[in-house]
Parts: structure tokens; sequence; C-alpha cells
């Protein structure tokens, strides 16, 4: 069950996706995740599902993967939902007892999951294409403007790239130690919210001394093969933008101006509301 | 002068309590001297805190000497300067394969030491394929580490030093968490490694059958090199090793004792073969 978390879980494939320049997928993240909010209309949300499934489709990653990420969000999803759904005041649709669920409670409810939704979904396709050395090599050269305000823009890359790397071993590590406190009685599952964090203790105790000891071994082996920070280096994948990359910048752009037309300004313009109800 | 020579290598670890006070103090490595030649194949083997794992990170600059010398292709390890030539020339694998590998693809950490060198990036991918080939790596190279078994993700911290282009390795227990399988797959590699490329090699182990084919055998305990010599001879003597508390491979150990018991055979029998030739040399 905590193998369940994609993200930082590279899948390998060779889409044209894969081989985008990490910089343009990054943007491109930030782009759709911004589309997903200045949308306000059903016809942009459609503009934007339509838009990942298209990626997703030319990505060759399975659906599945994506999917998967989704279950360390449906608690959030829930809370969101349910307290949009009860608490927003309107005209209400249903009653029960108190609770009322009111029209703009609905609306609003439907509204952030499918944005939540997405968002995962949209941020997994840009995790599960890039590796992270690559993602983190993105994002340094992104962010390479901060050096002038002392930013330790390398370091912060690559204790990213690091914690990306050690989730799956951690995780891996949890499940063992959780067999094993199993293993000698140790109960994870029964009773109330405070016996359960307290259950944690002998979990989460040896997962920590652990972390601490891979960290000081990696920082040695790290050492040992000449690391000294970001100064002197060269880099074996040097980031170049390419063709595909303006193209890909291009299709993203349009999308956003598509979506903020389709899904902002014409809805106001003409009153389509009523059919579309928004 | 050798590749590697240390000359009455001393290192202390100080134990504190809580307000800093000195508790203790423990020698792990207790006036070592040693000796290794280029291109040579050195076992140094030893019980838990016979202080071997603490004498091979001297030899990579990780740990300075209390009292005495290192010196590696005749650069003094304490010499601030010199340090990051010194990793460079003699690399370190060590015993956790998880907890070494850096990169997130195969290729990506084989290329992190030659990244960090300043290499120029046609060089480094160069440099990648070449170290790949030699452990035999080269078809995973697009794999992520976490998909791998023990021995290839060893094999793989071996391509990453192996790709720095260093005169000596160090190897400090590579097997020891791994299954036989991945553990010969492992020697397999650093003896092409020493027999090919000609790379000095140290081993670090206590594996009694890895050390067969060094050249050079060193046995460790509490901080001092109590015995030296080549395998043959650090094998002739059992009961010696036997009071270190080291095992003896069970051909060796099954020549003794019937060597003991009156037949007429020579000491220090490493493989099968060997016993069975003098066995029936006897008839």
């Amino acid at each position: 069950m905590l193998r369940d978390i994609t993200l930082g879980q590279y899948y390998q494939s060779d889409s044209v996706i894969h081989k985008l320049d990490p910089r343009v997928k990054l943007v491109s993240t930030i782009l759709f995740i911004i589309s997903l909010f200045v949308v306000d209309h059903i016809i942009g949300y459609l503009i934007a599902g339509l838009f990942l499934a298209v990626v997703i489709r030319i990505s060759k990653v399975p659906f599945k993967f994506m999917v998967r990420g989704m279950k360390s969000i449906v608690v959030l999803l829930l809370i969101t939902v349910i307290f949009n759904l009860f608490l927003t005041p309107g005209e209400a649709l249903v009653t029960i007892w108190k609770l009322k669920i009111t029209k703009e409670g609905l609306r609003i409810a439907v509204k952030m999951a499918i944005r939540l939704v997405f968002l995962i979904i949209g941020s997994s396709v840009m995790t599960l294409t890039t590796t992270p050395n690559n993602l983190t090599d993105g994002l340094e050269s992104i962010m390479k403007p901060l050096k002038i305000f002392r930013v330790p823009v390398h370091e912060v890359a690559m204790m990213m790239a690091i914690a990306l790397r050690f989730i799956p071993i951690l995780l891996e590590e949890t499940d063992k130690i959780m067999k094993a406190q199993i293993a000698r009685g140790a109960d994870f599952e029964s009773g109330n919210l405070i016996k359960k964090a307290k259950s944690l203790v002998p979990l989460l105790v040896p997962l920590f001394i652990s972390a601490f000891r891979r960290a000081n071994d990696l920082a040695m082996a790290m050492e040992a093969r000449c690391y000294r920070g970001g100064e002197h280096r060269t880099k074996m994948k040097p980031l170049q933008y390419k063709k595909r990359d303006a193209a890909a910048y291009t299709v993203v752009v349009v999308y956003l101006a598509v979506c903020i037309i389709g899904g902002r300004i014409l809805p106001g313009l003409i009153d389509i509301n009523g059919i579309f109800g928004r | 002068m050798g590749i590697i020579q240390t000359k009455k290598l001393v290192f202390e670890y100080i134990r504190r309590d809580e307000e800093g006070n000195v508790e203790g103090i423990t020698r792990a490595v207790d006036e070592v001297d040693l000796d290794v030649s280029q291109g040579q194949f050195i076992a140094i083997l030893g019980h838990n805190g016979s202080g071997k794992s603490t004498l091979a990170k001297h030899i990579n600059a990780i740990l300075a000497p209390t009292e005495g010398t290192v010196w590696v292709d005749g650069m003094d390890t304490q010499d601030e300067e010199k340090v990051w030539d010194i990793r460079q020339r003699a690399g370190m694998v060590f015993q956790n394969p998880d907890n070494q590998i850096i990169g997130q693809v195969v290729e990506e950490d084989v290329g992190f030491g030659p990244e960090n060198m300043g290499v120029p990036t046609k060089e480094i991918w160069e440099r990648v394929e070449e170290s790949l080939k030699a452990v035999g790596m080269y078809e995973f190279r697009k794999h992520s580490p976490n998909k791998l078994s023990g021995g290839q993700k060893q094999r793989v911290s071996i391509a990453g030093v192996i790709a720095m282009h260093p005169k000596c390795i160090i190897l400090d227990e590579p097997t020891a968490m791994l299954d036989p399988n991945g553990r010969k797959e492992v020697i397999r590699a650093v003896r092409a490694l020493n027999d090919v490329e000609e790379v000095t090699v140290v081993l670090i182990t206590h594996y009694m059958e890895e050390i067969i084919y060094a050249d050079k055998v060193f046995v460790m305990d509490r901080g001092h090199v109590e015995m030296e010599g080549t395998p043959r001879e650090i094998f002739s003597q059992v009961e010696k090793l036997k009071s270190l508390r080291l095992d003896v491979p069970q051909v060796t150990l099954l020549a003794h004792e019937l060597k003991r018991n009156g037949l007429n055979i020579p000491d220090g029998i490493l493989t099968i073969k060997e016993l069975t030739e003098a066995l029936e040399s006897l008839k």
C-alpha cells in the first residue's frame, strides 16, 4: 500500500514528452496549473481535460500510474468537496437535518474537485516523464537568477534530487519496519486517533534513525566521489533547447490562450450559462 | 614508493559524554605500515571492529590520521589542497549499494563523479560508456537503480568509481550485503578490472573465499596488522586464523585436518582442484 505514491517515480519510455527539455515541462506544468484556476466555466475544464488526455496519450505512460498518485489525496479531496458542499450559503437543493446542499455549494465543490484532480494528474505527468536529476537540472537552470540574492540554487536542487531518489527507498523501509513491528504484535489499525498516532512512534523512531544513517553514508559516498558543491562542475546532460521545445512552448501558450478565451472570456460575453450551467 | 603507503598510521575515536568530556579513547588503527604498489590486488581481512574500514577511509582522505602519515600516489592525505586529487586517484566503493547511488538512472549515477571533477560533457559520455562496459552493465544504462539486484547495484557503484579514472580502487566490504550470486558477480568484475585495466585494488572483506585471488593479504585484528603474505601463506596458518576468529575456506580446512591426521599433503590448499591433485599424488 505504501508503494502507491507515484510522486518522484520515473516511468521509462521514449515518447516526445520524455525527450522535452525539463524547463519546458516545468513551465508548462505551472502554466497548466494557472489555467486551471483562471478557468471558471465547464468549457474551460473540457479544454483542460482534453489537453491533459492528449498529453498523457503522447507520453505513453499508462493511465493507471497517474491514478495511483491520486490515492494519496483522496482524503484531502473529500474534505474539500464536503466542506464546499455543505458550508456554502445559497439556494438549498437538498436538506438533510440541519445541513443543506446548496446549488452554489455543489458548483464550487465540483469545480474544486476537478481542479485538484487535474492538478495532481498534471504534475504526475511531469514527474513520471522526467528523471528527478533532469527535473532538478531544470529547476536549477530556471532559478539561476536567484543566485544574485545569494540563494544557494545548486544546493537546493541537489537536495531535492536526493530527496526524490530516497522516497522509494524509505517507503520500502517503512514497509519493512511496519511488518517487523506487526510480527512482534504491534497494532497500527485499531483504536482511536490518539492511540493510532501513538502506535506510529515505534515506526517513526527506527525510520528516522535509519534515514540519518543513510544520509551519513550518502554524504560520505558523495565526498568520496569528489562532490564539492556547484562550482567547477560540468554537466553530463547540459540543457539545450531544441526545435521540439519551441514547438511545445507554442502549444502550451496556445492552450493557455484557448483556455482563457473559452473558459473565462467567452462565457462572459455570450450568455450561454443557461445552456451549460456555469 | 608505492601507490598507497602508510607509515605508523594511528587513528583514535574519542568518545565524549553529553558535556563533551572525554569518556574514553578507542584506537581503531594502531601503527599500521602498508605499502601497495601499482597494479596489485590487495585484500584486507579482519573480524568486525578490527579497524579495516577505518583504515580504508584514510586512503580516500575521508578520515585524517591521528598520528603517522598516509601517502596516495606520493601525496600526503593531510594536505588540504590535494584532497580532491587524492579522491580522484583512489576511488572508493562502500558496503550499502543503496546509500551510494545518487542518480535516478544508472548512466546519470556513473556520470556523477566525472561531473564533479569538471570533465567536459563529451568525455563524460565516453567515460560512462567505457566504465559500464567494463563491469558488464552497459545494457542497463537507462534503468532505474531501484530495480536492479544488489550485485548489479554494486557493479554500478564500481563503474561510478572507474569513470573517474582512478589509479586505485578501495572496496569496503562491497559484498557484505549481497547474496552468493551477487558476491560472485562483484568479485568477477573487480578481478577483471585488476587484470585488464591494471587498476590497483584494495579489497576489504571478511569472506575468505574472496581473497584467494589476491596478490597479498593483510589480516587485521584490533587495529594491528597481525598477518601479512600471499593467500597461500596466510591459509597455511589455520590455527592462527581461528584464534583471530576468522573462518577458513572449507577446502583449506579439510586439507588442514587431513594433514593433521597424518596425510602427507602441502599446506595452504586453496581450491578443490588443488586438493584432489594432492590426494591423487598420494596414491
